[in-house]
């Protein structure tokens, strides 16, 4: 895939321990402790139950592609493409996703369905992104 | 049930600026044009309009996206209303025409002018169409989950739902291709419309890529243009030069969790939610609607909205696009003026306009006949609004 220069997501009071985390090498989702239930993006109470009880929790990583699709049109001058978008559902919960992008594995070989794990690219010194690769690499 | 308040407002003027690519003519300017316009059609004086409202008015966003607030707009005019306001968040682009319904339902004023004006065209034209938060360093709020993995476009987040749709329901390509050659069709019989030469399917096919499964013709085409309408209480119907269009119920549920990549069910849109409350709010059913004006930012879009509107059953839009079905002398005519695919990205206003026009048989070679009832809806994804108008 091709690297292009990326915006750095901001650490703002709800999200910043999700990138930090990321950062450490740990994929963590906010969750309620009285229902179980992973809330992303991350918010103040449980939207199911309404609890307020939160703590950040760490999942596997892994998961599997939902749905995806090749960006082939640049977004700004110089930006590379074409690239893969995926929203990478994750196996602790049905319908708890992330837009990412699926590295270390051709385009062509991209399934819904797959079965992905993390991997992570480090932007800065607190934020790095989740990305993720095909579980057996082709 | 009592009587939905939408239907003590009607839809009295509707009027369009030039419409074009790259028109270098200011959004006030434009705005103002079909603002004149849309008075001028519902027989009204500028004096008599005592409300005004817009989207999503001065905020924050991409070039040529805003156009002008409503406070610029009203001094422009030298308007004195008792009602005004713009916004961003609701049920889709419409939304400020279903808070003037309500506006003028509970008295608060009687005749509210209402635009959408863009010049995006104009806006992109030394820098190609930009992503959402191109050039950034940083990205705050929920795009911080999106853009630094370049998730940099509607584009991108629909074509995620597309081919979710294709892959549980069997929805091709050449379903998608239907919507935007269909759009072309109609197109050419629109003097106003932007691109009016024939489609063909292996044109279509053979367009370059945006973001798989959309290619170039699936997404829509920007321009500079303003669509204004005139919200009036009904009861000043019988008053006026033209035959009134009625708003028969409109719909602005939001059901389901609106957050773009968080949507429950990817085949599924806010639409759902909106188009069920529509129901539930009209005397009539999908089978009396005799033409659909349904927002096709990207092709996909009507055809979801085409379902979740009940014209056919869940998964099922990509088999009912074919055969002519949607093509004018078709069952149900959609998107008569061309659409955003080849009308040009109104955003949402240019489906209100042609409704209106079609329900007072004014379309030409265009026209649907006995055009009674349409159904105009607008947005993607976790936003949708929608709304009945009839003769």
């Amino acid at each position: 895939m091709a690297v292009f220069p990326r915006p750095v997501p901001a650490l703002e009071p709800h999200t910043e321990a999700f990138w930090r985390a990321c950062r450490a090498g740990r994929l963590e989702f906010v969750r309620c402790t009285r229902c179980d239930y992973f809330i992303h993006p991350p918010r103040p109470v449980c939207p199911r139950c309404r609890g307020r009880d939160l703590t950040w929790t760490p999942v596997s990583g892994r998961g599997r592609v939902f749905t995806f699709t090749i960006n082939h049109k640049p977004w700004f001058p110089g930006q590379p493409v074409p690239y893969v978008l995926a929203l990478v559902e994750l196996v602790e919960q049905q319908g708890l996703r992330l837009t990412t992008n699926i590295v270390n594995c051709p385009f062509d070989r991209i399934r819904i369905g797959m079965p992905v794990r993390v991997v992570f690219e480090n932007l800065t010194d607190d934020v790095a992104l989740p990305l993720f690769e095909p579980e057996e690499l082709p | 049930m009592r009587e939905p308040l939408e239907r003590k407002a009607i839809v009295t003027g509707v009027g369009q600026s030039q419409i074009g690519r790259r028109l270098f003519r200011s959004d006030l300017d434009l705005t103002c044009e079909a603002a004149l316009a849309a008075i001028r059609d519902a027989g009204l004086a500028p004096d008599d309009i005592d409300g005004i409202a817009a989207y999503p008015g001065p905020v924050p966003s991409p070039p040529g996206f805003s156009g002008p607030g409503v406070a610029e707009v009203q001094d422009a005019l030298g308007l004195r209303v008792s009602w005004h306001m713009s916004g961003l968040e609701g049920p889709g682009q419409i939304m400020p025409i279903i808070q003037a319904v309500l506006a003028v339902a509970a008295g608060l004023c009687r005749h509210a002018l209402v635009y959408r004006t863009v010049t995006e065209s104009s806006a992109a034209a030394d820098t190609g169409r930009l992503g959402i938060g191109a050039g950034a360093q940083e990205i705050r709020g929920f795009g911080a989950f999106l853009i630094p993995f370049g998730a940099m476009s509607a584009a991108n987040w629909l074509a995620l739902y597309a081919r979710r749709h294709m892959h549980e329901y069997g929805t091709k390509r050449e379903h998608l291709g239907m919507i935007a050659l269909t759009a072309r069709r109609h197109a050419a019989l629109n003097p106003a419309a932007i691109y009016r030469e024939p489609l063909t399917m292996e044109d279509y096919l053979r367009a370059r890529m945006v973001s798989d499964p959309f290619c170039l013709y699936d997404c829509d085409v920007p321009v500079d243009g303003s669509t204004a309408v005139v919200i009036s209480s009904a009861d000043v119907a019988r008053d006026l030069p033209r035959p009134p269009v009625r708003i028969h119920a409109v719909g602005t549920a939001l059901r389901g969790r609106p957050v773009w990549d968080q949507w429950e069910d990817l085949t599924t849109m806010a639409a759902r939610d909106a188009a069920a409350h529509m129901w539930s709010r009209a005397d009539l059913k999908p089978g009396d609607v005799d033409t659909a004006q349904l927002y096709d930012g990207f092709s996909f879009l009507a055809l979801a909205w085409l379902e979740a509107l009940g014209f056919c059953a869940k998964g099922e839009g990509g088999p009912f696009v074919e055969g002519g079905r949607i093509a004018l002398g078709g069952e149900l005519p959609l998107n008569t003026w061309g659409g955003q695919l080849s009308g040009g990205r109104l955003h949402g206003f240019g489906f209100v306009a042609e409704a209106v026009r079609q329900l007072r048989a004014e379309c030409g070679a265009r026209q649907v006949p006995h055009c009674e009832v349409a159904v105009v809806a607008v947005g993607g994804g976790p936003v949708a609004g929608c709304m009945l108008l009839t003769r």
